[in-house]
């Protein structure tokens, strides 16, 4: 990997795009082979591996609308990088085609039988939202809803790379304001249908908002490892310093703080509650070894990263500040584990091949794409107004 | 009524020459020692080999001895000695322990966070020798000041004088009190 130092572009951008595609075509063709063998595994370990990703660049979109609308100085050497996860999410609308059209509805969603809806007095109650086809305009309208947002702020973003454009910074702020009103909307909703729809007896308020703090400490922590592999190329050891990552930890702390205030929120209330129609869904993840999954993520998902990311020097240590990064998307990945595969395996967990073929697959691609996406333009937003000052920037 | 000196103080000249000053002072040896000046000046703390503050593992400490305590005060009070059933659950239902706990932590932290500030900085106090000082005065509008309190172990009026000359100190005054 080498980067040019004057127009920080990444002249050599490495192997890492390269492997990824690889990785990412063989897990996709090695699926195709699990989706004939086994229809409804496949469908269940895809929706995870698609939930998984898409939600982490949803976490981009969201940190980059934040970042228009607050005008952090600390974030724009990072910019990029956020960006560039957001550009994703056009391309997850094509992973989204296989659930949509290939069966995928009829073996992840029991609501989508009209028999089982025909027997269910509960269904025939939400089948105006529960239908295939409104089920499919809401799923296209999120996409399209993601894809201009990141689409619009990417081109203005770009733009402001060329000449100097300070003026754009305000558009990109005006673009993020009901940008944000759509996404908070948008990602909601999508929790909803794909995620909660999944029970569709049950349903929980608070679901979109748990959802969408996963995103944000996955997002944070792919930036994170994004940043630390650039560091090889020498020259963004100086932009991005030590104390973005400071900073970028702190945020990862918070958020997975933040998830754990709304984990606890959702079962805290359906417990005390104690009714059979909203305690079904912790009781489905309770038997056999669901409840070490159940249990795991309690530990995993925010007691042992609590407390080993709050000292100062835990978040300063690169190295740590890394692996710590790393557990955070795999308990990510379990945490949708454990939102989709309950409604699979009942008794027990049953994990399959098809669960790494998939996730391997989505993922590769989508590491695929971002790379090539950000090493085609400079890796730090180059004519930012306030670039100089947070390069400068120290945590007090 | 005997006077007895509280320490010595120099004026430099400008903000530069302060966090020179700072730094001749930290390498002198010298602990008890503070800089004045109208505003915050960049990079101060490390001139003036400031450590960073123990407060956050004080907090951390005492938030886990809170913690515990939040919990046990429920886990006894409801689940030991007046065992009382709440609807349909347990008598020790740890689920609903939680929110307590976390504000029994959360307010024990807050208050030793505050408080334990002021005590780390040495609050309240109500009077210091140097606001005798006419020349101190100055600090709230274009004085740059080093003080030497007189409790420092390297302390000797005569020669701390001598040194804070010495770095460019001007004005070199010695601080008394009754």
């Amino acid at each position: 990997m080498k980067l040019d130092d004057q127009t920080f572009r990444l002249t050599d951008a490495g192997k890492l795009g390269m492997i990824a595609l690889v990785i990412g075509v063989i897990g996709l063709v090695a699926s195709g082979i699990g989706f004939t063998m086994d229809k409804t595994q496949f469908f269940h370990s895809y929706l995870v591996a698609f939930v998984f990703w898409t939600t982490i660049g949803l976490g981009g979109l969201f940190f980059t609308l934040i970042h228009h609308l607050l005008h952090p100085i600390w974030s724009v050497v990072v910019r990029r990088i956020f960006e560039s996860i957001m550009v994703t999410l056009p391309l997850m609308v094509i992973f989204f085609l296989p659930i949509a059209f290939m069966g995928g509805l009829s073996e992840l969603y029991h609501w989508s039988h009209a028999d089982a809806v025909a027997h269910d007095a509960l269904l025939q109650e939400k089948v105006g939202y529960l239908n295939v086809p409104f089920f499919l305009i809401r799923a296209f309208a999120y996409f399209a809803i993601w894809a201009v947002l990141a689409f619009l702020l990417y081109r203005l973003s770009l733009k402001q790379d060329d000449k100097h454009h300070p003026e754009l910074t305000g558009r990109m702020m005006a673009i993020s304001a009901p940008g944000m009103v759509l996404f908070a909307l948008s990602i909601t909703f999508a929790s909803f249908d794909w995620l909660m729809s999944l029970d569709p007896h049950w349903y929980s308020t608070i679901f979109g908002v748990y959802v969408f703090s996963g995103a944000l400490v996955s997002v944070l922590a792919l930036i994170i490892l994004v940043s630390l592999s650039l560091r090889k190329t020498g020259k963004l050891k100086e932009i991005i310093t030590v104390e973005h990552y400071h900073d970028l930890g702190k945020l990862m702390f918070a958020f997975l703080v933040f998830w754990a205030y709304m984990a606890y929120s959702q079962y805290f209330l359906i417990w005390y509650g104690n009714i059979p129609e909203e305690t079904v869904w912790f009781a489905h993840r309770w038997p056999g070894s669901w409840k070490m999954i159940s249990l795991g993520l309690v530990l995993g998902h925010f007691v042992i990263p609590f407390v080993l990311l709050m000292p100062r020097k835990s978040k300063r240590t690169l190295p740590f500040l890394g692996v710590m990064a790393f557990w955070m998307l795999i308990f990510h990945w379990v945490d949708m584990y454990w939102l989709v595969l309950p409604n699979l395996h009942h008794e027990t967990v049953h994990l399959s091949w098809m669960d790494a073929s998939t996730l391997f697959g989505i993922g590769g691609i989508f590491i695929w794409w971002f790379w090539r996406t950000l090493a085609a333009h400079p890796v730090i937003p180059i004519d930012d107004p306030k670039l100089d000052e947070s390069i400068r920037f120290v945590n007090h | 009524m005997s006077e007895r000196v509280a320490g010595v103080i120099a004026q430099f000249e400008d903000p530069a020459a302060l966090l020179k000053a700072a730094e001749r002072v930290r390498d002198e040896g010298y602990k008890k020692f503070d800089c004045h000046s109208p505003f915050p000046i960049h990079g101060m703390d490390q001139a003036m080999g400031e450590r960073r503050s123990p407060l956050g593992w004080i907090v951390g400490g005492i938030a886990v001895i809170a913690t515990l305590a939040g919990a046990g005060m429920q886990w006894w009070t409801n689940g030991v000695d007046y065992q009382f059933v709440i609807s349909g659950k347990p008598f020790v239902s740890y689920q609903a322990y939680l929110p307590v706990t976390f504000a029994v932590a959360v307010l024990t932290s807050a208050f030793v966070s505050t408080f334990g500030m002021m005590a780390l900085n040495g609050l309240p106090r109500w009077h210091h020798p140097l606001f005798e000082s006419e020349q101190f005065k100055k600090v709230t509008d274009d004085g740059f000041l080093v003080s030497i309190e007189a409790t420092d172990r390297k302390f000797n009026v005569e020669q701390t004088s001598a040194f804070l000359e010495l770095i460019g100190g001007t004005n070199v005054e010695v601080i008394t009190c009754d």
